[in-house]
């Protein structure tokens, strides 16, 4: 059975995002004010998998040996058919 | 004796760090391409800096995740010399090879020029010929140069002495000034493997290992491991 998984990757709580902060700089050049202002990795990936439960686990695999660093972030997985 | 620098798809500082090894050091040095693997038994692998796969998903990450670094890492347990440059520490760091990670510097722009280093250790072999505390001038050239670790880790780095450069400023003051990436602790160098074979740092020896290039304090990364294996040979 085909899955999709909709993984998002950011910092973990109290981790500097310099890029962020360059961003939102940006934004208020344009006259735009902001407060917090945070940037996530979005990832949508199709795979084949046997139900659900096994997608989720391949999904969450996927995160901890690759697109996440355990170091600074944390991710969010969400599994659909 | 016979040093291995590893190849990537994007490295670009594998030939001078072979200059450096080779024609400045005098050692035999193998450029190795990384889909051919590591086949012999090298003494120290070098992996150079770069932007392998071009810095795709996070520097580092996708190198480390090649069939080579199983080699690498098997060479780093066995106690073997394994110096990640650059790239090669990102790669080093995200293989697991010594703990925490580079990432982003705190001032989201590259950085290429000389620093200073402050040695924190010379218990190591990549910096056994160094004075503890002496300054060094080392070039940088990262954007993705901000050593992070979590406390925890910090505590044990200083602990067991695997911390071996920090930035510092020309007299070795180790302060906030003179850290140009936002580095914690000003940490650039740390030391991983059974014995502290393994170190990953930002820093390009390679391009401090002659007078002409500027500063030659960098050959002696490479003159104390070359020292470390002729002594390991004369024991054998």
């Amino acid at each position: 059975m085909i899955f999709r998984a909709t993984i998002t990757i950011g910092l973990k709580e109290g981790m500097l995002d310099p890029e962020a902060a360059a961003i939102r700089h940006a934004l208020g050049n344009l006259g735009f004010v902001t407060g917090d202002l945070r940037t996530k990795k979005l990832f949508i990936i199709r795979f084949e998998a046997a139900d659900q439960q096994e997608a989720e686990e391949k999904a969450k695999a996927m995160c901890e040996r690759l697109l996440a660093n355990p170091v600074i972030h944390r991710y969010e997985v969400e599994v659909g058919a | 004796m016979r040093f291995a620098v590893v190849q990537f798809g994007g490295s670009n500082c594998d030939r001078d760090v072979l200059h450096a090894v080779s024609d400045v050091c005098g050692v035999d040095c193998d450029l190795v391409w990384y889909k051919d693997g590591i086949t012999k038994d090298y003494d120290a692998i070098v992996i150079p800096g770069g932007f392998s796969y071009g810095d795709y998903l996070r520097a580092g990450a996708i190198a480390a995740r090649t069939p080579v670094m199983e080699g690498i890492r098997r060479h780093a347990a066995a106690g073997g010399l394994v110096l990640g440059i650059c790239n090669g520490a990102q790669i080093g760091a995200e293989s697991g090879l010594v703990p925490g990670t580079f990432t982003t510097n705190a001032t989201p722009k590259f950085i290429c020029r000389p620093i200073c280093l402050r040695v924190e250790t010379t218990a190591s072999p990549f910096t056994r010929l160094y004075k503890e505390g002496e300054v060094i001038r080392v070039p940088i050239a990262h954007k993705e140069g901000r050593y992070v670790a979590s406390p925890e880790e910090l505590t044990r780095l200083n602990a067991e002495g695997r911390v071996a450069f920090r930035f510092c400023d020309a007299d070795g003051n180790v302060t906030p000034v003179a850290n140009p990436n936002g580095a914690a602790e000003n940490i650039t160098g740390v030391l991983g493997g059974p014995a502290k074979n393994v170190l990953c740092l930002m820093p390009h020896p390679e391009r401090a290992s002659e007078e002409v290039l500027g500063s030659a304090d960098g050959k002696k990364i490479f003159l104390g491991m070359i020292r470390g294996i002729e002594e390991a040979g004369s024991r054998a």
